[in-house]
């Protein structure tokens, strides 16, 4: 493609040679497929939740992805520089937000995660997620070493207590675990890897004793004579898509599939489309994280490298998180496909997730 | 593009984070490598090959289609699926419904105002009419009304109508089996080819089945009884080559038959059979060791348990031998012998051992449990030794006789196909010895005693007669009522197969001279069905040493002097009236 010559010196020129198409294309593969999805497995769903239009889930996937493509684009021009900016500012924003839910949130399934400003349902912490990877990538990349490492702990402290106090489980574990990638990274020593896959370890079990429904949840996971609902659908689904799919719109079990639209729009994707369609999506998520991962390690520069490190992570995780539990391979966790499932707010947080990796992973991207 | 750059070392943490970088790639492909092989492997594991057994609750929309035929042993159709249409609707895409509902009412001749109702309901799915004729097909298309279509459906035969209908049993809407076999085997027959299920293939003859119900019929209907039921076992494969339960119901209108008619009265009812329980008594006393062939039994005059009189119906007054007893069906005769054991439980040991205590095993939905005495005082051991306070299903009954006849051993009944080699080992219930007694003394009973109507010049036969008194429930026993039958063995010398014919409330009329016995009533159905199904089981006729074989061991009484008990084995001793 010859869109801009090699020697275009403007902005957008700059940005054609230096940003990774690969991954450029693999997100729009994914959101091109998510509107496909959204658009098989919502109808369902909104009948079912009794809305007043079909439609409602498509027409808002579809008004919400316009914003979220600009936004993407515009994060992918900045410079490293720029990224941080806008990072420490939304996690400004949206951490104060974030607090807010402690006060102002409803509960919603048992859970004070959403607010409502200007009557758009927002939940703070999916924006608060990417900024917070970049923000603790240049705590720890100023020093030399682990020396920065306090102040990323306070950090990443300060956000997972809020996450707790909602509670939002998932969001704590994909929080930390970012964490933890990007201090193994960062270069943090075996003896303390050991220590925080204990401390891991300690967390789970903790959280299975504290929280009742993270409880049921693992015995129903762990009792192959129990079948949560959902999962039992999910299997049923996958098994009548077999290899090749049941076709575009003739899936049967999505309309009683909880969920087909958001948390279990994989297993729907297998029904229609097959298991060979979707092993096409689960490589162009391995291409997207490998290609971001390799990128990352090119780089000469250290918040670039922790930075995109996080970002990577954040994607891969979630993706292979969520089509884990698609497949019973996991316990049921509250987690949407990336760029696939609908999304509403939480598609621009996304976007600025992924606007600001693409930033960082250009070629030459250094923050001095 | 340069996978691993090392064109400048950069710093030493730089270096480290490279490093680290590498590591979490192989993290990152072996996470996304075993989400693909996990994807792999539920789309073509156990799992997406399991077949997905259809909910038997009705109207969910899922139609067994092609469901497995069900033939017959020699592969003639008993059950089969007619490809028809049903009209279905969205009612959400139905743009004005009264149009639509007034319409099709017209077309399909349905209930208007009802069909309205569930098309403004809502939903996406609704049957409209089911299984539709051609002319109302091309109504339909003719309307062609938006919301409104057609859907491919089947139609469960049975082009046997009557013939079969307890064994088979019928479906209902969604073709799921209510009753019978297409209950009992819906797991089998679900799904049919598709899910790799070839026809079922039952152990009914449906030559046989057909003279047996013709033969029974005539009786059913001559005596005025309330129900019956016959049946042919086969007692090598324990199989059941009939089954007739009268009346009888046409299977492709079940629902609309009355409900007393699809009561299957072979397996789901429970009678006490009377005498022919006395094959039980005579296999268990001889088996036991308690009597032989040679002993007497005092049947002079009634017996009395307690304040009980036991009465014989064809009274002798004078002492039996036990073949008398056995081929006269003396109640005396029969309590004698259970008083030689006394032991009440060796008769319910022997009576379970003939599966009479539990539920038969036969692959049918309606199967009833026997009714057993609670206690079993005396009174109780003697009234079971001819047949009365027990109560158990004919199907129960003829798994127990075949047992006695055949090789000793209890196996229990199936109405599929089974050839000698599936046939399993079975428990042992009594001696070799006893089995040759057992048929000595079918044949003895047809050849001279009380079941000389169903003697046969082509075949040698044995059987025994039964007319119990019915009792009904909080009633007692009913004065008139009674329960006639005959249990056949064909041919005795070596038996292949049992007929048993069981009248409910038989009455008798002139030709009977009005009575109502098993012997008058019940024998001459089997008879006829026998002379009528062995040349269709291509059973060549007994040949006459085979009679002479028989007589041989017959030997008329010299006197009562006490010598018969030297008399060699093989060659017993009864004294018969002339």
């Amino acid at each position: 493609m010859t869109v801009f010559s090699r020697t275009d010196r403007s902005i957008l020129g700059q940005w054609w040679w230096t940003v990774d198409r690969a991954m450029l294309a693999g997100f729009a593969v994914l959101a091109l497929f998510g509107v496909v999805m959204v658009l098989a497995s919502s109808p369902g769903i909104a009948r079912t939740l009794r809305l007043s239009s079909e439609g409602f889930f498509i027409v808002r996937h579809l008004v919400f992805l316009v914003p979220a493509t600009c936004l993407l684009l515009a994060a992918s021009l900045l410079a490293p520089r720029g990224v941080l900016r806008l990072a420490v500012a939304m996690l400004a924003v949206f951490g104060a937000m974030l607090l807010s839910t402690l006060l102002f949130a409803p509960e919603i399934k048992g859970s004070h995660r959403w607010i409502f400003p200007f009557g758009l349902q927002v939940q703070p912490s999916e924006f608060v997620k990417p900024a917070l990877a970049v923000v603790t990538a240049w705590l720890l990349a100023r020093f030399e070493g682990l020396a920065g490492l306090p102040e990323a702990l306070l950090a990443v402290g300060a956000v997972v207590l809020v996450l707790v106090l909602q509670p939002d489980l998932g969001m704590t574990v994909l929080t930390l675990a970012v964490f933890a990638a990007q201090l193994f990274v960062a270069g943090l020593g075996w003896f303390w890897i050991a220590g925080l896959a204990g401390m891991a370890v300690a967390g789970l079990l903790g959280a299975y004793a504290l929280f009742p429904h993270v409880q049921a949840r693992i015995d129903d996971f762990v009792d192959p004579t129990t079948e949560v609902y959902q999962v039992e659908k999910a299997m049923d689904a996958v098994a009548s898509g077999g290899l090749f799919g049941k076709g575009p719109g003739e899936g049967q079990v999505k309309f009683t599939l909880p969920e087909a639209h958001s948390d279990f729009v994989f297993a729907t994707a297998v029904e229609e489309y097959g298991a060979l369609a979707c092993l096409a999506v689960v490589a162009v998520f391995a291409t997207i994280v490998l290609r971001g991962l390799v990128r990352v390690q090119a780089c000469e520069d250290r918040f670039v490298q922790l930075a995109g490190a996080g970002l990577v992570v954040q994607l891969g995780l979630q993706a292979i998180i969520n089509m884990a539990v698609n497949l019973n391979l996991m316990p049921t966790k509250g987690m949407t496909l990336p760029f696939i499932s609908y999304g509403g707010s939480s598609m621009l947080a996304l976007a600025f997730g992924m606007g600001m990796l693409l930033a960082l992973t250009r070629r030459g991207a250094r923050l001095r | 593009m340069v996978l691993f750059a090392s064109r400048d070392a950069g710093t030493r943490s730089l270096r480290r984070a490279r490093l680290r970088l590498r590591v979490l790639m192989a993290v990152f492909v072996l996470a996304f490598f075993s989400v693909g092989l996990r994807l792999v492997d539920l789309t073509t594991g156990a799992r997406a090959t399991k077949p997905q057994v259809l909910s038997l609750r009705r109207g969910d929309g899922a139609p067994d289609i092609g469901r497995a035929d069900i033939l017959d042993r020699r592969g003639v159709t008993l059950a089969t699926n007619l490809r028809v249409n049903s009209v279905i609707a969205d009612p959400s895409r139905v743009n004005f419904p009264e149009r639509a509902a007034h319409r099709l009412a017209d077309a399909l001749g349905l209930n208007e105002a009802a069909l309205l109702a569930r098309l403004k309901r809502g939903g996406r799915f609704a049957w409209i009419k089911r299984r539709i004729s051609p002319r109302e097909e091309a109504l339909v298309k003719d309307l062609g009304l938006p919301g409104v279509a057609l859907q491919p459906d089947e139609e469960r035969v049975y082009p046997q109508k009557n013939l079969v209908s307890h064994v088979l049993g019928f479906t209902g809407d969604d073709n799921q089996g209510l009753a019978g076999i297409e209950l009992a085997e819906q797991d089998r027959l679900v799904g049919g080819e598709a899910k790799g299920k070839g026809p079922l293939v039952l152990s009914i003859d449906v030559a046989v089945q057909n003279v047996v119900r013709e033969a029974t019929m005539k009786a059913f209907l001559r005596f005025h009884a309330k129900g019956a039921c016959a049946i042919v076992f086969d007692t090598r494969t324990r199989a059941f080559l009939s089954l007739v339960s009268l009346p009888d119901f046409d299977p492709n209108r079940a629902t609309r038959e009355p409900s007393t008619n699809r009561q299957n009265r072979c397996s789901g009812h429970t009678y006490e059979l009377g005498s022919l329980f006395k094959i039980f008594t005579t296999a268990f006393a001889l088996d036991a060791g308690a009597a032989s062939l040679f002993d007497r039994l005092d049947a002079s005059q009634p017996l009395y348990i307690g304040r009980h009189p036991i009465h014989d119906d064809h009274a002798k007054f004078r002492w039996l031998t036990v073949p008398e007893a056995f081929a006269f069906s003396s109640n005396i005769g029969m309590v004698r012998l259970i008083q030689k054991v006394d032991d009440p439980e060796r008769q319910k040991g022997f009576l379970r051992r003939l599966g009479l205590f539990g539920t038969s095993k036969v692959e049918l939905p309606d199967t009833r449990p026997p009714l057993l005495p609670r206690r079993w005082p005396f009174i109780t051991q003697a009234t079971v030794a001819y047949g009365h306070g027990i109560a158990v299903s004919p199907v129960n009954y003829v798994e127990a006789v075949a047992s006695l006849i055949d090789d000793g051993r209890f196996r229990p009944g199936t109405v599929l196909r089974r050839g000698l080699e599936d046939v399993p080992p079975g428990e042992p219930v009594v001696a070799a010895k006893t089995v040759r007694d057992m048929r000595w003394l079918l044949w003895l009973t047809t050849d001279r005693g009380t079941g000389d109507q169903a003697r046969l010049d082509r075949y040698l036969t044995g059987g025994k007669t039964g007319t119990a008194d019915k009792a009904v429930y909080g009633r007692g026993y009913v004065k008139g009522a009674v329960v006639a039958s005959f249990v056949s063995v064909l041919p005795v010398d070596d038996p292949r197969y049992l007929v048993l014919v069981t009248l409910d409330e038989p009455q008798g009329d002139a030709a009977t001279h009005g009575f109502r016995y098993g012997g008058w009533t019940a024998a001459p159905v089997a008879a006829e069905i026998i002379e009528r199904v062995g040349p269709l089981l291509g059973l060549e006729p007994s040949p006459p040493e085979a009679r002479a074989r028989m007589e041989a061991r017959l030997q008329v009484y010299p006197a009562m002097n006490g010598h018969s008990h030297e008399t060699e084995e093989g060659l017993a001793a009864v004294r018969l009236d002339p």
